[in-house]
């Protein structure tokens, strides 16, 4: 690593079109990358990562956002001078860019081979035969089985992970100097994950390119990075190697951030006295049918296979599994959204699988959900108020007493008590997510479900969200069933984990014996491939 | 290739359930007539006529329970006889199978007409959105799109015909002249214009709305950004990645707008006293003629439906993820 | 007061609108500014606009175009409007139980909407008007009847997103009743779709029953704007001003329909607006 940068960013400002929520996306932010390094760019939304990406490659959507100050310089030529003709020939050449969501990244309908042939014929063109050569070559090298008869697919036939890898061939076919990776893996499962870091960190260690990473996940940062620059509202707050901005980060902010990610190490929860059984699931099994007119073209899914699991009073079970595992499924079956084929749903000792619309609604107050996404999860048309004090108001709850319910609760979610004369829209995720805990907990429920409540929210608004919810399950002694995909999130939350695999639970133990011995093989797999496992962050305080 | 032919065998299996549907449909209707189902069969003029009333109701089994008598019509219409025209003294399917071609002519240019021309302008606008191009066509085509056709035919007609002079006013050729070969053939182009440029003008309206949307929607995805990541020239984006993709729901829609075609062409074959099955439906309403006009729903239906069969196809042609819903 | 604002900013809508009401106050105003009925002879025939002064001249029987006009409006719109309102009650009501319900029940509504958008609808329509004999009560039924489907798609697919998503997830684990649901939860949500539909649903309409008239199939007791240009069709050449200005005030009442629906539609978008990561 010597000599001029490969890339040089020189306070770089980015403005955004009039009515947003700030006049800059990026302000004054300076950075280099080397050859043969992977920089990582960590920040929470809105924090102007992806942006500085798009800079770089041309591609922020102009006229609206457009760079007004500062440099981006690859090998001594400014790249924001550049024209578009220029740009167009370094863009796929010099320049390979991958993208976040690789299920819509591909043209639909267009062939594996073809795509990636066509940038290589638009840049250093080949003839037929070295063409076929080079692309079987490119598949193989991002670990596509089966080149022969990938090439010729559809996308649609691809599941995301090879999706990706077809994204990585495309930008790597013409060995470019630099690849600039918009949150390459937050998309994609675990393990999945795993493996695109480590075909990204293998093919740049080949070619000893470039990388710049953008990335929300320190976990991610650990595990690939040689530099890391932080940012925060369209600046960089800290910028220095790895290690050094890891294990003792200067700024506040970087700080913050860094004591917000959950540890990957349970501490092992002492054992209350022996509480009662709340929930039990005996072999409940769902499966989604698909009809179809002509016999015998129907498709069945079995979803959740004879899972069985005791929920007792003040406990937390964490339900951890990749896409399709079947955890919010089983979930939905608890909490009657979605009916149960077989097995028994038992609360408090009643089976709750057979019975009908009417006899469910008095059991419906023993046990609440907090949904995944903040921003679907509330009525946009009705006012919070209105929201939360809805459950005890269709229960026959006096309009008196639902409303003190309501403010009591808003001010024990830690909103303002006017917030229920507002609309969801003027709040943050964070704030949404503490909104839909609120309705949970009006119904003063014995047992919560959470369905990946923090999945969707920036790490430090979802460190607030997770001591909150922590506060709330000590207050109220409630059971919980935590669903996520995260396992750092699982082992600080939860006093026992059941791992779920294609329907089954595959291990069900206490958390702090689960992480350190892991008995069942998915479940190494699993823990394996959490990025950054191996780093430890300092706790807060 | 299995799934595509399964996807094709479904529609095929759905358009029979569809003209079953049409023929009780219009049995509904004859009963549901105000007035003795033979009376409506008979049609103004033949209800004068008694000899001819009492041939419809044995024919029809009219005196039969009812089934049986849907039965008997169901026969009917699917052995292709569709009854019998007391006004024009002709059976009703002869006369239909006479004016069809003309019709198909007619609808066929239009169609035609309003894909290649809509597609293009709808392309023109969403590339060159915002400015001055853009407006024009956007109004240009909210203009067309609330005049009724109708009254644009006889406007084209007042300016083209009456005024400048260029075009026929009415009627599918020059009958006077007896042209042949050659000479017949541009008779009747020259006869065609105008009838096929009223009856498109509303589609392509329709058309360059709907490319210009879609192309706008399609230019804001994902893969169309990684086609410029890749470098690739801008025509060759327009192109391939967004007209390419944008052209899929104007497929679709364009099968859902042959029933407009077809119906529009009574009113365009009205003003322009085109020889088609439009103009033979607004003389069986002029006479009250139900069955005439029954017959003529029944074959106009079967066209919708054959075409939307066609476009079915093309669309499994244009999109190859279809394999994978059947 | 928030959706008045973002409606003014289009402009085309605000044009739009402007046009709409002044055909409203037309149509009002008809029975004052015209007292006698349109179909009364005002004149000689064929008397060109401007002349004897007859705004808009005279029919091939000595009618005022203008009074026509007038009167004519009151006609479409009433028309127009109760059709529509029969379209929606029907698509509404159908698609919502389709929408809802899922399963069987929404494949057998889907069937049936499917036959009807298969089958040509103007023919259709000509079809019942013609069986059942034209009048105000078969013409806005028929209308009805042929124009559904589409609304009926609209509301269906609106409920059906809906259903699953998780705030009216939220609602059932809540315990709260099924109409409580679809009234308070889906309805409001699903509203805007079929508002926008609507409006542009009764610019069909005024399309629909003007073809109706030119072809003779109009309420005989009602001068619509259709009529009118039916009526005058074999004289164009010598009297163009008896067609021309009813087409333009059909197409003028149509687009001032069209900018409405689309102003309603960028003003109505929900405010599900997801903030995406930066």
């Amino acid at each position: 690593m010597s000599g001029a940068p490969l890339l040089a960013i020189e306070s770089l400002t980015i403005a955004l079109p009039a009515g947003a929520e700030r006049a800059h996306a990026v302000e004054g932010i300076s950075l280099t990358l080397a050859r043969n390094e992977i920089l990582c760019i960590v920040g929470e939304s809105g924090s102007g990562k992806s942006m500085t990406a798009h800079a770089i490659m041309g591609l922020l959507p102009q006229p609206h956002v457009r760079a007004t100050a500062g440099r981006i310089l690859y090998q001594g030529e400014d790249l924001l001078a550049a024209t578009p003709a220029r740009l167009r020939a370094l863009r796929g050449h010099k320049l390979g860019m991958i993208f976040q969501e690789p299920m819509t990244a591909l043209h639909p309908i267009m062939r594996i081979e073809a795509q990636i042939a066509e940038v290589i014929q638009q840049h250093a063109p080949l003839d037929r035969a070295a063409l076929r050569d080079r692309v079987t070559a490119l598949l193989l090298s991002v670990g596509l089985p089966d080149p022969e008869r990938l090439r010729r697919a559809y996308p649609h036939r691809l599941s995301g992970g090879q999706r990706q890898r077809v994204m990585i061939a495309m930008a790597l076919a013409l060995e470019p100097d630099i690849l600039v990776a918009d949150e390459p893996t937050t998309a994609l499962d675990v393990t999945t994950q795993a493996q695109i870091l480590a075909l990204i960190r293998d093919i740049q260690a080949a070619r000893q390119m470039g990388v710049l990473l953008i990335t929300h996940d320190f976990g991610v940062v650990a595990e690939v990075a040689d530099r890391v620059a932080v940012m925060q509202h369209g600046r960089i707050v800290e910028l220095g190697p790895v290690d050094q901005i890891l294990e003792a980060p200067q700024h506040p902010y970087t700080q913050s951030l860094i004591a917000a990610v959950p540890r990957l190490m349970a501490v092992p929860k002492p054992r209350a006295a022996e509480a009662g059984v709340v929930l039990e699931a005996e072999g409940v099994t769902k499966t989604f049918r698909q009809r179809s007119w002509i016999p015998g073209r129907g498709t069945e899914v079995a979803a959740v296979k004879a899972v069985s699991l005791s929920l007792h009073r003040g406990e937390t079970i964490g339900l951890v599994g990749e896409s399709g595992s079947g955890k919010s499924t089983f979930a939905r079956c608890v909490v009657r959204l979605l009916e149960a084929d077989g097995g028994a749903i038992r609360l408090d000792g009643t089976d709750i699988v057979p019975l009908g619309r009417r006899a469910m609604r008095p059991f419906r107050q023993r046990i609440q959900m907090v949904f995944q996404d903040p921003y679907a999860s509330l009525n946009p048309r009705r006012l919070v108020g209105d929201i939360i004090a809805a459950g005890p108001l269709a229960h026959g709850i006096a309009r008196a007493e639902a409303e003190r319910r309501t403010t009591e609760l808003l001010a024990l979610v830690g909103l303002d008590p006017a917030a229920s004369s507002r609309y969801p829209h003027e709040f943050s995720g964070g704030q949404r997510q503490r909104i839909g805990l609120a309705r949970a907990l009006a119904m003063q429920p014995g047992i919560l479900v959470a369905d990946e409540p923090v999945s969707a929210l920036d790490v430090s608004v979802q460190a607030q969200v997770l001591a909150l919810l922590a506060d709330v399950r000590a207050r109220f002694d409630l059971a919980m069933l935590f669903i996520t995909h995260d396992l750092r999130v699982a082992a600080q939350v939860c006093d026992r984990v059941a791992v779920m695999y294609r329907g089954e639970i595959v291990e069900l133990r206490p958390t702090a014996e689960l992480f350190a011995d892991p008995r069942h093989p998915y479940v190494r797999e699993l823990l394996a491939a959490v990025p950054g496992k191996r780093w430890l962050p300092a706790v807060a305080g | 290739m299995g799934g595509r032919l399964g996807y094709i065998g479904q529609r095929l299996v759905k358009a029979v359930f569809v003209i079953l549907g049409i023929i009780v449909l219009n049995f509904l209707l004859i009963r549901l007539a105000p007035g003795d189902p033979a009376m409506v069969l008979a049609g103004e003029a033949g209800a004068a006529d008694p000899k001819f009333i009492d041939d419809l109701r044995r024919e029809f089994g009219l005196d039969q329970p009812l089934w049986r008598q849907l039965l008997i019509y169901m026969q009917g219409i699917l052995s292709f006889d569709l009854g019998f025209s007391y006004r024009q003294k002709a059976p009703i399917l002869d006369l239909i199978l006479q004016r069809l071609p003309q019709t198909i002519l007619l609808t066929g240019s239009a169609l035609t007409f309003a894909i290649v021309a809509g597609v293009s302008l709808g392309a023109l606008a969403a590339r060159n959105v915002g400015t001055w191009w853009d407006t024009v066509i956007t109004t240009l085509a909210l203009l067309v799109y609330a005049m009724p056709q109708f009254w644009l035919g006889l406007m084209l007609v007042l300016l083209f015909s009456v005024q400048l002079g260029w075009l026929p006013t009415f009627g599918m050729n020059s009958i006077s002249a007896n042209y042949t070969g050659l000479d017949h053939v541009l008779d009747v182009g020259r006869h065609l214009i105008l009838p096929s440029l009223t009856l498109g003008m509303f589609f392509m309206a329709v058309y360059a709305r709907l490319t210009r949307a879609s192309m706008l929607e399609v230019a804001d995805l994902d893969f169309v950004r990684t086609g410029r990541a890749k470098g690739l020239p801008e025509g060759r984006i327009q192109r391939r990645y967004i007209l390419r993709n944008a052209l899929l729901p104007v497929v679709t829609y364009a099968g859902l707008q042959a029933g407009y075609l077809v119906g529009g062409s009574i009113l365009i074959e009205t003003v322009f006293a085109w020889p088609g099955i439009g103009r033979l439906a607004f003389e069986a309403v002029l006479v009250r003629d139900y069955n005439l006009l029954l017959g003529i729903f029944i074959v106009a239906s079967v066209l919708v439906i054959a075409f939307n069969l066609l476009t079915d196809i093309l669309y499994t042609v244009v999109d190859p993820r279809i394999e994978l819903s059947a | 007061m928030d959706f008045l604002r973002r409606f003014a900013r289009n402009k085309g809508a605000v044009l739009g609108a402007a046009v709409l009401a002044g055909v409203v106050l037309l149509a009002l105003l008809a029975p004052v500014i015209f007292p006698d009925s349109p179909w009364e002879i005002a004149g000689p025939p064929f008397r060109r606009p401007g002349e004897m002064g007859f705004l808009l001249g005279t029919d091939t029987l000595g009618r005022d175009v203008a009074a026509g006009i007038a009167h004519g409006a009151r006609v479409t719109l009433l028309l127009s409007l109760v059709s529509t309102a029969v379209a929606l009650s029907i698509g509404v009501i159908l698609g919502a139980v389709a929408g809802y319900h899922g399963g069987w029940v929404d494949d057998l509504v889907m069937r049936f909407t499917e036959f009807f958008q298969t089958i040509p609808n103007f023919i259709l329509l000509v079809v019942l008007v013609a069986i059942f004999t034209p009048s105000i009560t078969s013409i806005v039924t028929a209308i009805g009847i042929v124009s559904w489907p589409p609304l009926a798609r609209i509301v269906r697919g609106e409920f059906l997103t809906l259903r699953s998503r998780e705030f009216v997830q939220a609602a059932h684990v809540l315990g709260q009743s099924s109409p409580r649901i679809i009234f308070g939860e889906i309805l409001p949500n699903a509203l805007s779709p079929v508002i926008v539909s609507a409006s542009l649903m009764v610019a069909t309409a005024v399309l629909l029953e003007s073809a109706l008239s030119f072809l003779g199939l109009g309420d005989p007791n009602l001068m619509s704007w259709g009529y009118m240009i039916g009526a005058a069709r074999t004289v164009i050449r010598h009297a163009w001003w008896i067609s021309f200005f009813p087409g333009v005030a059909i197409a003028l009442t149509v687009l001032a329909l069209n900018l409405v629906g689309e102003g309603l539609s960028d003003a109505l978008n929900p405010r599900l607006a997801r903030k995406g990561r930066a």
